[in-house]
């Protein structure tokens, strides 16, 4: 599926095997949670880079100890309205400080594009409709806003004390 | 009054672009319904029964002459002539066209207003005192805090997708006029024993099909943690609150689950987490908003204010009632809080004539400092009026028909538009609450306070639940039933309803509230409201002489 990642369109350069699949030897690839709880050790041996497929109904805060060894995780917006990821990733973000890339799958719509950005996700899941819509411009439609956000993107309170 | 600087008015300036493109996207075939459905709900638009609802957001219920003056032009230029103020400190344009509305929006944002979380899984319009800053009962000035919460919780990236709608009333009174214990948070402004101010927390509040009156969280929070702790409540409500049903979605239920302490623990350990430095509220940007809401320079009673006033009175006995009834103590001496009733006797509860608005701007520019309020009661409020201008006020208003003397009396009906507007009714409401007022006007006085309350359907938009006397619309095989409780608050003593009994056919409403209301009249105990003789007597009486006659 295509990815939007700093403002382009591209191809995904990740793996996403089944819990029944091989993971490939040195491609990047990411696991389903139950994968990484049993095979935790094993994986982060691997040669290749290992991203995590977090369910949106696990807190990242039971991964406090393993963030660090992610290069991808992937949030779920199993429908649009349904935000427990927007929470997930400003914990992985803030709290935790992951720094790999956070990624958004499901029902990814261009219109929340900004709301995920502004949580500190940074790569999108979308399809051929985006290229069309030109949904990067999605991301620049506001620079005013009023919470902090983890994209380092300023907020008002900052820009009004600034003058 | 809050004033928009360079941040806040780009920032709605890219929000009107922003929903201008929605909409060409629309019109265009870009977007389905089904996906332009909740970005048109972000900016308050509905599809009802016969057109498109834009719901406009009131701030705390605050508006200028400026302000008003444009919602009597969407009024006249986009809608038949009237908006609908609601119980949450809206106001609601019924007759609206789809592709006018970016116009509209355009024509709010120049005044410094908009619809954004009317409406949607989000946080909603914050709610007020409508007294706030003139009531003689208060702390302190609870808009500043009102306005932080407003744009901390403006199309705030992480809290924009819920489980369900959330909203948050305010209140620095003594006397609770913003039913903040029916809110998905309620916060009360206290002052602890060391004699600094804060706030008290409540949460899981609601309406709805599963009323809840809200519970404390926290007794006090110092208040530049305000904005932290909101947070902790909602990122632990994104978290567990369900989403596998509509019904079972808001915050009061999680609470019902949970049970309040473990509620507080999960609360207060994410408020932990957090840490000092979350979304800090330094003295000087609370002082800078602050600095917005400056009492008015109010002068001093002149010697014979209060003797010309009393001799005005004198002579004019209807005007003697309004001042009774819609006049409330200022805290600036000379001075009075004015209720403008938007209920006369047989016609919709809250509908204003854009007539009607313009006046109220001019009267607000005239007599009460450039300040109107919305209440959520559906009226409106002028606060800061002195008392020696009231007659001339009073005269005023009468002219248009706002001069209605039944602030708080049974025909100060609360209803919600139900059947004749809304796709969710079971049952009109409004046409019930015009047959209502109409018949109880003349018995005002007689009975004295008495909130009526009107929903067309379970979803309680009209507060039904915790009416005094509460009117719930209810399907009975394709005909309208109406369902009866009685007993509920809405005050600092919030209780919910008991029905009375099995529902009555539209015909036989005005008897039986006629009924209850007799029960009341022939028990009460001087000084009792209906909700005392209630709780003293119990709900025996008032069923025996509802359904004894049947
Ligand atoms: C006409 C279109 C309207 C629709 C479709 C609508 C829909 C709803 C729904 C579905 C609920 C239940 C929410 C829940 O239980 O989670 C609700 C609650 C409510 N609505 Fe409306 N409503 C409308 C108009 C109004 C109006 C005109 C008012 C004010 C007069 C209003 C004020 C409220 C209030 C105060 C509640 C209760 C809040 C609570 O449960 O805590 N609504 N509305
Ligand atoms: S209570 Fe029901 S009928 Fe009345 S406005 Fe709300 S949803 Fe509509």
């Amino acid at each position: 599926m295509p990815l939007l990642k700093d403002g382009r369109v591209g191809d995904d350069p990740w793996r996403h095997p089944d819990d029944a699949e091989s993971l490939p030897d040195d491609a990047p690839a990411t696991v389903s949670l139950a994968r990484w709880r049993t095979e935790r050790d094993a994986l982060a041996r691997r040669a290749g880079r290992i991203g995590l497929r977090l369910p949106n109904d696990v807190s990242p805060l039971e991964l406090a100890e393993d963030v660090g060894r992610f290069g991808l995780i992937t949030l779920a917006f199993p429908r649009f309205t349904d935000g427990r990821a927007y929470s997930q990733a400003r914990l992985l973000r803030a709290r935790l400080g992951f720094r790999g890339e956070l990624r958004a799958t499901g029902n990814v719509l261009r219109d929340q594009l900004l709301f995920m950005r502004r949580c500190g996700i940074d790569a999108f899941e979308v399809g051929e409709r985006a290229l069309a819509e030109n949904w990067p411009a999605a991301l620049g439609e506001f620079d005013v806003f009023y919470q902090p956000g983890e994209d380092g993107r300023p907020w008002i309170a900052r820009q009004r004390a600034a003058g | 009054m809050y004033r928009y600087d360079e941040f806040d008015r780009r920032f709605l300036e890219e929000r009107v672009a922003q929903y201008r493109d929605q909409v060409r996207r629309r019109l265009a075939g870009q977007l389905s319904e089904d996906e332009f459905r909740p970005l048109r709900l972000m900016n308050g638009l509905y599809l009802q029964l016969h057109a498109y609802m834009l719901r406009i957001a009131i701030p705390y219920g605050s508006l200028s002459p400026a302000k008003l003056r444009v919602l009597a032009r969407i009024a006249r230029r986009y809608d038949r002539g009237y908006g609908h103020f609601t119980t949450r400190q809206n106001i609601q344009f019924n007759w609206i066209k789809l592709e006018e509305t970016p116009d509209i929006l355009a024509e709010l944002a120049a005044v410094e207003m908009h619809s954004i979380q009317t409406s949607g899984n989000c946080i909603r319009n914050t709610t007020a005192d409508p007294f706030a800053g003139a009531a003689d009962d208060e702390i302190e000035d609870p808009r500043p805090w009102c306005e932080i919460i407003r744009q901390w919780s403006t199309l705030h990236p992480e809290f924009s997708f819920l489980p369900r709608k959330f909203k948050i009333a305010v209140s620095a009174a003594a006397t609770d006029r913003a039913a903040v214990r029916l809110h998905d948070i309620g916060l009360y402004l206290r002052r602890n024993a060391a004699g600094e101010v804060g706030f008290e927390v409540l949460v899981g509040g609601g309406l709805g099909r599963t009323p809840m009156i809200a519970k404390t969280l926290r007794d006090f929070l110092p208040k530049h943690r305000l904005l932290a702790y909101l947070e902790a409540i909602l990122r632990v409500y994104n978290e567990f609150g369900r989403r596998d049903n509509l019904y079972k979605s808001r915050i009061k239920i999680l609470v019902q689950a949970l049970g309040i302490d473990k509620m507080r623990d999960a609360v207060e350990r994410e408020f932990g987490a957090m840490g000092e430095s979350a979304l800090p509220l330094p003295p000087a940007t609370v002082a800078a908003i602050a600095a917005h809401f400056a009492p008015p320079t109010l002068a001093a009673p002149g010697a014979d204010d209060e003797t010309e006033l009393a001799r005005a009175l004198a002579q004019a006995p209807a005007l003697a009632r309004w001042v009774r009834y819609n006049v409330a103590p200022h805290r600036a001496a000379g001075h009075a809080i004015v209720t403008v009733s938007l209920k006369p006797p047989g016609r919709p509860p809250g509908d204003a004539s854009a007539a009607q608005m313009e006046l109220l701007a001019d009267l607000a520019e005239r007599y009460s400092q450039g300040e109107i309020r919305a209440t959520y009661e559906q009226n409106l409020v002028l606060p800061h009026v002195r008392r020696r201008d009231l007659p001339a006020l009073w005269r005023h208003l009468g002219e248009a028909g706002l001069a209605t003397a039944n602030a708080g009396l049974a025909s100060d009906i609360i209803s919600c538009p139900g059947l004749d507007y809304c796709s969710l009714a079971n049952a009109r409401s409004i046409p019930v609450a015009e047959r209502l007022s109409r018949h109880l006007a003349a018995r005002d006085q007689e009975i004295g306070e008495l909130h009526i309350k009107i929903s067309g359907c379970i979803n309680a938009c009209g507060h039904h639940h915790v009416g005094h006397i509460g009117i719930l619309g209810v399907d009975k095989n394709g005909e309208e039933f109406y369902q009866i409780t009685i007993g509920g608050s809405a005050d600092e003593n919030a209780a919910l309803g008991a029905i009375v009994g099995p529902a009555v056919p539209s015909a036989a409403v005005t008897g039986a509230v006629d009924t209850l209301i007799g029960v009341y009249l022939d028990l009460r105990r001087e000084g009792e409201r209906f909700p005392d003789t209630y709780r003293r007597i119990g709900a025996a009486p008032f069923k025996e002489a509802l359904y004894a006659a049947a």
